[in-house]
């Protein structure tokens, strides 16, 4: 029965018939399956643009220790990463340079803008060379604001940043 | 005679056609954002052009828009794990602008917040290296032995990194009851931790080009030169204590990331002799006018950081704001010499010598 | 003991109100600064002696400024300055320069470049600071490398001033004759504004 359905005229469309259901199905448990995934393994880019790096670094360091929530320790290869943590200042020599470093990232990708001045431009408001925050170059998906965060703050972001893949759709 | 008369296989190629141009940062594996445009030769550097800047955030102008105590809080963002350590010079020239005098209290608990800063500004610059040579236990030991000096300096200031805990005229306030027990505890285990860390390295420097490029802080120590402000130069209750500098003379890069874990072991001896000579109770900080305004002078001071001697210049012109505000820092000042060590030197070896310089790009572009 | 009123740079502009300005009549107000002996402070016998040497060596052609504890400021002119720092070398072995930091003054139309010079082997200036300054002149609508602020560098005298002579160049525009390399260090490379610590240049909001 399913021969004669299956004419090589309609085989596109009954794939493609097949494809939906299928989608439909399972679309769901594996969208789940693959944000917790994502999830558990976040890789940050090794990019420090200034001084919140410091606290970036005791986060990664053994009290603080993010990789119990699975944040993993910043990476060096851009190409294997999905989470850019902008830990600071982004000064206008640097934004193209971030940008450039969030270009070359794969899908899907997060941002997470460290410190008061990642966010609006701090304490450097009225600096000629400083960018008043991040959000005309990146798109930020958690802000942890501070001067710089706590560590047990990056921590939270990243949670958050956790339960925000969660509730996202699957890409 | 020239190159097209030989037959293909014998043609020598070009020295500038081998040549290539490589791209070191401002993304890279290591810590920090700077650019190094390196030229290599297959596997060796031509010549290396540092490229700062990716952090110049214009704190010399900022300064010039806020009165002495506003300018406290940016000043020390350039270092902020040894942030102590550069707003020491700017507190000294700003008293001394002010007319202010410390109180003997204050001097002794500086010394000790500005000694326990050097060894978190040294930990956390150990654990990059770690990062910097790809060696993981490098890594989380410094960095998780500084938690236990955070501490203290988190008991004696309320910060974890940004104390902003010197202010012209002393200190902002007195430390905790039982803190000098604590302190002394934490100090001795922290020197028998430290002690543990026996730790390929090159890029060397002779001692009289340490002294022509006017190198400072660990890279001159470790080219042989004795010369540390605290003992040359001694400001607040240093003359007091009894500083042994370590002086290496090998001048690579192996004795340069040896001299700043040498001088953690001095800090902890500084520290305990300040314990030991500090009055026991006193005043921490002279009361200061509102909006003070410093005369028609200019005043030059400088103190031993982590990196090396830094420097403040302050410009007065009888107003509240400093007319002009320079920080001379030991990461700028050791900079000159990574185009000169990295001639000729393996690719390879470029973190190694990159890192050793003791140079933190923040402080450096200010 | 000319030496307590420093520099006289800014003096015409104060005095004019003697009543409200307390910290500009310095010699006449005693009481206010009575914690710290200001008026009576004693010229340090060591400092005063290079400051004399140098003033000897180039009689009227530098001015020594002041005579602090541990710091000496000479002034000379742009003519003089690279004949003044190889005897500061030479002579006073003072090897290397710690800073070169550049003043803006609008109202005089000049800006001043200070050296401040250390020495790391000669264990009796080990304290020492000695700052030489320098003025180039000052332009309105400045052009920086092509206008007539202009100073001779003295990298070929110290070494180490090669980084901070370029980041005097791109923050205040005095360009360097005889400096290797005067490209921009800092600042972005798209930089096209006034040098920003020029004080006509304005933060933004201030």
């Amino acid at each position: 029965m399913l021969k004669d359905l299956l004419t090589p005229q309609n085989a596109n469309v009954f794939v493609g018939k097949l494809g939906d259901v299928l989608v439909k199905a399972v679309d769901q448990p594996l969208g789940y399956a693959i944000n917790w995934s994502r999830l558990w393994s976040l890789w940050p880019v090794h990019i420090e643009t200034a001084c919140c790096s410091v606290e970036f670094g005791a986060a990664s360091g053994p009290r603080y220790d993010v990789e119990r929530f699975g944040i993993i320790e910043a990476f060096g290869s851009l190409r294997q990463c999905d989470l850019v943590v902008v830990q600071g200042t982004i000064t206008r020599k640097m934004a193209p340079r971030l940008r450039l470093v969030y270009d070359q990232m794969p899908e899907p990708k997060y941002v997470i803008a460290m410190g008061a001045c990642a966010i609006t431009g701090g304490l450097y408001f009225d600096s000629y060379n400083v960018l008043p925050g991040i959000d005309g170059i990146l798109p930020v998906d958690v802000y942890v604001p501070g001067c710089p965060p706590r560590p047990e703050t990056l921590i939270q972001g990243c949670m958050l940043l956790q339960e925000k893949i969660k509730r996202l759709k699957a890409r | 005679m020239s190159s097209t008369s030989l037959p293909p296989g014998l043609q020598i190629e070009k020295v500038d056609e081998r040549i290539m141009t490589l791209n070191v940062g401002p993304q890279h594996p290591g810590s920090g954002h700077m650019r190094i445009i390196v030229k290599i030769d297959g596997d060796y550097i031509v010549s290396a052009d540092p490229d700062p800047g990716y952090v110049h955030r214009g704190e010399e102008k900022m300064a010039e828009y806020r009165n002495y105590i506003l300018n406290i809080p940016h000043l020390e963002r350039p270092v902020i794990h040894d942030s102590c350590n550069v707003l020491y010079p700017y507190c000294l020239g700003a008293e001394e602008l002010l007319g202010l005098e410390v109180p003997e209290r204050a001097k002794y608990l500086r010394v000790i917040a500005s000694e326990l800063n050097r060894c978190v500004y040294i930990q956390y610059w150990l654990a990059i290296y770690g990062i910097f040579l790809g060696h993981s236990t490098m890594f989380m030991w410094p960095a998780g032995d500084r938690e236990l000096l955070i501490d203290m300096l988190e008991k004696m200031t309320g910060a974890r990194v940004t104390h902003s805990y010197f202010v012209p005229g002393g200190i902002r306030n007195d430390v905790p009851a039982n803190f000098e027990d604590m302190l002394l505890k934490r100090v001795n285990y922290f020197e028998k931790r430290i002690k543990e860390y026996a730790a390929v390295f090159a890029g060397k420097l002779s001692r009289e080009d340490a002294i022509r490029l006017g190198t400072t802080g660990s890279t001159l120590r470790a080219s042989g030169v004795n010369f540390d402000l605290r003992v040359k130069e001694p400001y607040d209750a240093y003359g007091e204590l009894d500083v042994n500098v370590p002086v290496l003379k090998e001048g690579d890069s192996y004795a340069r990331s040896k001299i700043p874990w040498l001088d953690m072991l001095e800090s902890c001896n500084i520290i305990r002799q300040a314990v030991q000579k500090m009055p026991k109770s006193g005043s921490v900080r002279v009361k200061l006018k509102p909006n003070p305004k410093g005369g028609n002078d200019e005043v030059y001071k400088r103190v031993e950081s982590g990196r090396g001697s830094l420097g403040c210049y302050i410009v007065s012109r009888n107003t509240p704001e400093p007319y002009r505000l320079k920080l001379s820092v030991g990461s700028f000042r050791n900079l000159i010499c990574l185009p000169y060590l990295l001639k000729g030197e393996k690719l390879g070896n470029m973190p190694a010598v990159y890192w050793s310089l003791n140079y933190w790009p923040v402080e450096a572009d200010r | 003991m000319s030496e307590p009123e420093t520099n006289p740079v800014e003096q015409p502009a104060s005095p004019a109100t003697p009543s409200s300005t307390p910290p500009a009549a310095k010699p006449a107000t005693t009481p206010p600064p009575a914690a710290k002996p200001v008026p009576v402070k004693e010229i340090p016998p060591f400092e005063k002696s290079i400051a004399d040497k140098v003033e000897a060596e180039f009689s009227g052609k530098v001015k020594v400024e002041f005579v602090k504890e541990n710091r000496i400021r000479i002034k000379t002119s742009k003519e003089d300055v690279v004949q003044v720092a190889k005897f500061l070398r030479d002579e006073m072995h003072y090897d290397h320069a710690e800073s070169v930091s550049g003043v803006d003054y609008p109202a005089e139309k000049e800006i001043e470049v200070v050296y401040h010079l250390g020495s790391y082997t000669d264990p009796q200036l080990a304290n020492q600071v000695l700052a030489l300054a320098t003025r180039a002149p000052r332009e309105e609508n400045p052009n920086p490398g092509f206008d007539s602020t202009r100073l001779p560098s003295l990298r070929d005298v110290f070494y180490s001033v090669e980084f901070h002579e370029r980041e005097c160049f791109e923050m205040l525009g005095v360009f360097f004759e005889g400096h290797p390399d005067n490209r921009r260090l800092l600042l972005p490379e798209d930089w096209a504004d006034l040098p920003p610590l020029r004080k006509d240049f304005r933060n933004k909001g201030r």
